[in-house]
């Protein structure tokens, strides 16, 4: 089978601990050594591991030292809580539990249903809400073996020159295959940061960026240890449609957020559709006021939606699925994810 | 779930207690590994720690197609923690499960054929110092235009991918013909005519490849490997290694799933055997995912145009096939895959003419071989689609269409095969009843529909695949005056069964209890040949062995029973741990003290027993006896599926699968089988294939990137036993484990037809592909169910 590579492996049990093992890692350790990689440092965290372990298994990171963060004993890295009326999650609860909590069912189920889409049963007791977040982009040249790559040449996000994706880009195109980043951008949550040098709460909008190999906007160190989901107004109605070859397993090779506020007489009062697996970074819909506030949505506004998303969103050949294909699925994912809003509740 | 419907008197076949209940036969008894498997007891391969054990790993080509200038493996062997390493040179014999076409080496000579082909290989310390030092061999690649397709095979014979071929990149032509085809088809009313392609697919069975090789003090090399076939490996080793085949010792411990993906020898078996020669120790190798990717062997693509003529009643006339199949870069059973993607067409359906012309070439990719249903199931997506196409043009209902073109009972195919039971009618009106056919066909609204397909397969091939007049099959028996019996036989375990099988037809012949039994099985150094675990033969072949083994042993017990109850032998009964004698109550002893009453009277009881096919089941012409068999079994299915018209996502949600397999000797095994074969098929039609990119590198050879469908994706499966009594099977048995996997393609596809009105020729039927179909049908101006 694959062998991990050699690594040193702690276990702190206080987040203090842990943070200044990453931030040594992360300060001390940067070579440049040429490769383009996104480094942090041979210093990672392990959560669950269900995406770093097939990594590291693949040689798609350097790590001379894991540092397991399930240990630490810090409460606000775990559970669900609610906070002057915003729902708390600690990054270290568990996919499982996420989608079993009753109170964030109750509030914001369409978060608890996309949890419960993930991976599978196993997956989701290992896997965690904030490594679900921080999840790696995924791209076809990329997520394979260390033989498999050099086979193909290597490509821009690891130890090569050139995009597989498109030929000639820059910038790296892997995509964002969380489930829980589309919708928490939807909904507007953020994402408290910790590191040794601060404490700080950044909207996951802001955590997310467009380059494939440092799709996070974390400084070296850092940790997203909780998010916060704000509370929802009375009249939300929230949809996730997930695209996947399979029933199971799959990463989307599309998915839609969609978060509508509506007014009692049930006109729109702000929407917001979020289109993800396309690259790096969840696409958040644009132009949207003008097409739908102050009005119902009805299929009139669905289709004026749908045709916006279509214009802005184009999936690119960063997996096997059919890109055209996907293309031709974003309207009707945008479609189905609000008439199921519209129908929820 | 499950209706058993036999048809006439089941059980015509060998074995005793004809007329009479059985004890064992027939029930849902356990597995005998069972407990052990669940429970994680079981031992495979990978469960081997020898004392001194070394790990090998295999290096491998990155180019699809690549002379090798030179290899230097100096660094390697020098790096602290390896103890050998060996390249092509090491191992300069040719190979090949086929003996007339040996065309691979153990590890690359000259030239690499495919992305992973083997170069080298190292025994070191443990894994990581192994891997380590395969990053030290420097090898002096000279890279060749890679062949990736069929088209540039045959276009370009000058860019040779097997050199040991006598024609360019043609690996097998195999063209044959019976009967009048073009006056079959001139004299047709209505000629069904279209192309069909079957991407190909891999078995991925869980346990990937494994080997530990063992050369002892005493000079006898043992390999242990998670093979289907010890018996072949075991000439193999002899023949490459050039040691003495009484030196050599295979075993086959549990195996983690085979379907045909582990029936021939592999590169690290070989290295393995190599290695340990060289160093006096154990070495293991275990391959990667990824290397089980490039091992393949799984199901060729195949691009086949059928002509299918028939009259407006429905009657065929004619049938008339071109088929290109993909081989990849080696023959493996490819000659034989030929064969049987035309001679395998030749029932259920009485075909008046028939003609193949079926061409497999070679490609510098991953090779190409046997998976469950070998070398029919693309042929048979095809046939049966053309004949929904066929009933639709006829405005016959396709199971009516099916009834009226049976070939029927103890008859011959028109390509010369014996066929003797046959359950296909019964087959047909088991799904046509229990999926409610006649109210669901065009009856359901649009976007829903049902679909059938049928099919047969072989029990087994007449012939091994080297020529011998010696038994296909043998078991012995340690009869044990503690009552218990052991039996040994040469026969693979899978995971389907097959030492469950031999333990219950033992206990049934012998009245033995089944939990004292033991089956020691697959040790070519314990256990008599049994050419292993391949076309669905265990069942049949060694099924009769055993019962052959138990024979003489079955009639010293009734003697010395008779004689101590003064009654005939043949009132003696021995069942369910007893040997009795009806009628008189006081004759009732416990099995073990009649074994030691006729031990007393006869000394140590045993038996041997073999079994070898009837030669007279097929015609004399070139080719006639490859996909002859000693029996058929016969299956149909019928498919309802779901289309959703804005995605072309396709949910399959249940699949009626009725199979005749003569006789079900364990219900439960025979639905195990039926079900995962329906399940397998349902999957190659809606998920897999093997993309490859331009370098010839696989897309996704990981268990995350090739799409085995998961359970929630399996639609639901109800399964309906035909016993139609083989006259010549074990009690009436033929085979259960590759037949059933045949319709489940095309049942898919007609039903997608009668969901939304679109043929799809291409598998698999993903969604781009679908939503396709539709659209092309929607810019037509057709309509269907009334929409458009």
């Amino acid at each position: 089978m694959l062998p991990l590579p050699p690594i040193r492996y702690l276990a702190p049990k206080r987040l203090r601990d842990a943070l200044e093992l990453l931030e040594q890692g992360g300060r001390g350790r940067t070579a440049p050594d040429g490769d383009g990689a996104q480094r942090r440092g041979p210093v990672l965290p392990i959560a669950g591991g269900t995406d770093l372990v097939p990594n590291l298994k693949h040689r798609l990171l350097d790590v001379e030292l894991l540092v397991d963060l399930t240990r630490i004993e810090e409460p606000h890295l775990r559970g669900v809580r609610e906070v002057a009326g915003h729902l708390h999650v600690g990054a270290l609860t568990s996919l499982a539990a996420a989608a079993a909590d009753p109170l964030l069912r109750q509030r914001h189920p369409t978060l608890a249903g996309a949890y419960r889409q993930i991976g599978s049963p196993q997956l989701r007791n290992m896997g965690t809400v904030g490594g679900n977040l921080c999840l790696d982009t995924r791209c076809t040249y990329f997520n394979q073996t260390a033989f498999w790559r050099a086979a193909l040449g290597h490509c821009l996000k690891r130890k090569g020159t050139t995009c597989h994706v498109v030929p000639g880009a820059r910038g790296c195109v892997a995509a964002c295959s969380s489930d829980g980043a589309a919708l928490l951008t939807a909904l507007g949550a953020e994402a408290r940061v910790e590191g040794v040098a601060g404490d700080r709460w950044i909207p996951v909008e802001s955590l997310l960026q467009s380059e494939g190999r440092r799709h996070l906007a974390l400084l070296p160190g850092e940790l997203v240890t909780e998010l916060r989901v704000p509370a929802a107004p009375p009249g939300r109605r929230a949809a996730y449609e997930k695209l996947r070859m399979r029933e199971a397993i799959d990463f989307p090779v599309l998915s839609v957020a969609a978060v509508a506020d509506l007014a009692p007489g049930g006109a729109c009062r702000s929407l917001r559709v979020v289109v993800s697996a396309l690259s790096a970074r969840p696409r958040v819909v644009t132009g949207l006021g003008d097409l739908v506030e102050g009005r119902p949505l009805d299929d009139a506004a669905l289709e004026r939606v749908a045709a916006q998303a279509y214009r802005q969103c184009h999936p690119l050949a960063n997996m096997t699925a059919d890109p055209a294909w996907r293309r031709a699925m974003v309207p009707v994912l945008v479609r189905r994810a609000l008439r199921r809003a519209m129908e929820a509740r | 779930m499950t209706g058993r419907r036999p048809v006439g008197p089941a059980g015509p076949g060998p074995g005793s207690g004809e007329g009479a209940a059985f004890s064992v036969i027939g029930k849902r008894n356990r597995k005998v590994d069972g407990r052990r498997k669940v429970t994680g007891q079981s031992i495979f391969t990978d469960d081997l720690q020898p004392a001194r054990l070394l790990h090998g790993k295999i290096l491998r080509s990155p180019h699809a197609h690549a002379r090798i200038r030179s290899i230097d493996t100096r660094r390697a062997a020098a790096h602290p923690g390896v103890h050998a390493v060996i390249t092509g040179r090491d191992l300069p014999v040719a190979y090949g499960i086929i003996p007339w076409t040996r065309d691979e080496y153990p590890l690359a000579i000259d030239k690499v054929l495919y992305v992973g082909d083997g170069v080298a290989a190292v025994a070191a310390d443990d894994e990581r110092t192994a891997e380590a030092a395969l990053a030290l061999i420097e090898i002096d690649y000279q890279v060749l235009p890679a062949v990736l397709t069929v088209e540039d095979a045959l276009a370009h014979p000058e860019n040779q991918v097997n050199t040991f071929s006598a024609k360019g990149n043609v690996s097998k032509q195999v063209r044959l013909t019976f009967g009048d085809v073009e006056g079959g088809l001139a004299g047709a009313e209505v000629v069904v005519e279209d192309t069909w392609f079957h991407a190909g697919s891999t078995h991925a069975a869980i346990e990937p490849h494994c080997a530990v090789g063992d050369l002892g003090a005493d000079g006898i090399l043992t390999v242990h490997s998670s093979t289907q076939v010890p018996h072949y490996l075991h000439r193999e080793l002899s023949r490459v290694l050039e040691l003495p085949i009484d030196r050599i010792r295979v075993i086959q411990p549990a195996v983690g799933g085979g379907f045909g993906g582990k029936s021939e020898p592999f590169d690290l078996e070989f290295a393995v055997a190599k290695l340990s020669c060289l160093t006096g120790r154990p070495v293991k190798i275990l391959y990667t995912r990824e290397e089980v990717f490039a091992a393949h062997r799984g199901r060729h693509p195949m691009l086949m145009t059928y002509q299918v003529g028939a009259r407006r009643d429905g009657m065929l006339t004619a049938v008339k096939a071109r088929i290109l199949i993909d081989g990849g870069a080696h023959s493996s059973f490819g000659l034989v895959t030929t064969y049987y993607s035309g001679q395998l067409l030749g029932a259920p359906y009485r075909l008046p003419a028939y003609e193949f012309d079926s061409t497999r070439v070679f490609t510098n990719k991953p090779s190409c071989g046997p998976k469950r249903g070998h070398g029919s199931v693309q042929p048979r997506f095809a046939f049966e689609c053309a004949l929904d196409m066929l009933a639709e043009r006829v405005a016959l209902d396709p199971i009516e269409l099916r009834r009226r073109n049976v070939l029927g009972a103890d008859t011959r195919t028109v390509n010369e095969f014996r066929v003797t039971s046959n359950g296909f009618l019964e087959c047909l009106a088991g799904v046509e009843r229990a999926s409610g056919w006649k109210e669901k066909f065009r009856q359901l609204p649009f976007g829903r529909g049902v679909g059938v397909a049928g099919s047969t397969y072989i029990s087994g091939t007449n012939y091994p695949i080297y020529p011998n007049e010696m038994p296909q099959s043998a078991v012995q028996l340690k009869v044990d005056r503690s009552g218990r019996v052991t039996v040994f036989a040469g026969v693979s375990d899978i995971g389907q069964g097959c030492d469950s099988v031999l333990a219950y037809i033992v206990a049934e012949e012998l009245g033995v209890a089944l939990d004292s039994i033991r089956v020691v099985t697959a040790d070519t150094d314990l256990t008599p040949v049994d050419l292993g675990a391949y076309s669905s033969r265990i069942t049949f072949m060694a099924g009769n062995a055993a019962i052959a083994a138990c024979a003489g042993v079955k009639r010293r017990i009734q003697d010395a029973m008779a004689q101590a109850w003064s009654v005939p032998p043949g009132q003696v009964r021995l069942a369910d741990g007893f040997a009795t004698a009806p009628g008189t109550p006081s004759h009732a002893v416990p099995i073990a003290e009649a074994f030691q009453a006729a031990e007393a009277r006869f000394g140590t009881l045993g038996g041997v027993g073999s079994y070898n096919t009837p030669k007279d089941v097929h015609g004399s012409y070139r080719g006639a006896t490859i996909g002859a068999s000693p029996a058929y079994s016969f299956s149909a299915h019928v498919a309802e599926v779901e289309v959703d018209d804005q995605t072309g996502q396709v949910r399959v949600k249940k699949i009626w699968v009725a199979h005749d397999c003569g006789r079900a000797l364990n219900p439960m095994l025979v639905e195990g089988q039926m079900e995962g074969s329906a399940a397998m098929g349902f999957g190659e039609a809606l998920f897999e294939e093997q993309p490859y990119d331009e370098r010839g590198l696989h897309r996704g050879p990981s268990l995350l990137d090739y799409p085995l469908a998961t359970t929630l994706d399996t639609p639901e499966l109800e399964s309906i036993i035909v016993e139609s009594g083989d006259r010549e099977g074990p009690y009436g048995a033929k085979e259960a484990g590759e037949g059933p996997l045949h319709p489940s393609i095309p049942a898919i596809a007609n039903a997608i037809h009668d969901a939304v009105g679109v043929r799809l020729t291409r598998l698999p039927f993903l969604p781009p592909r679908v939503l396709a179909a539709l659209e092309t049908r929607r810019q037509a101006g057709l309509s269907w169910k009334g929409r458009r």
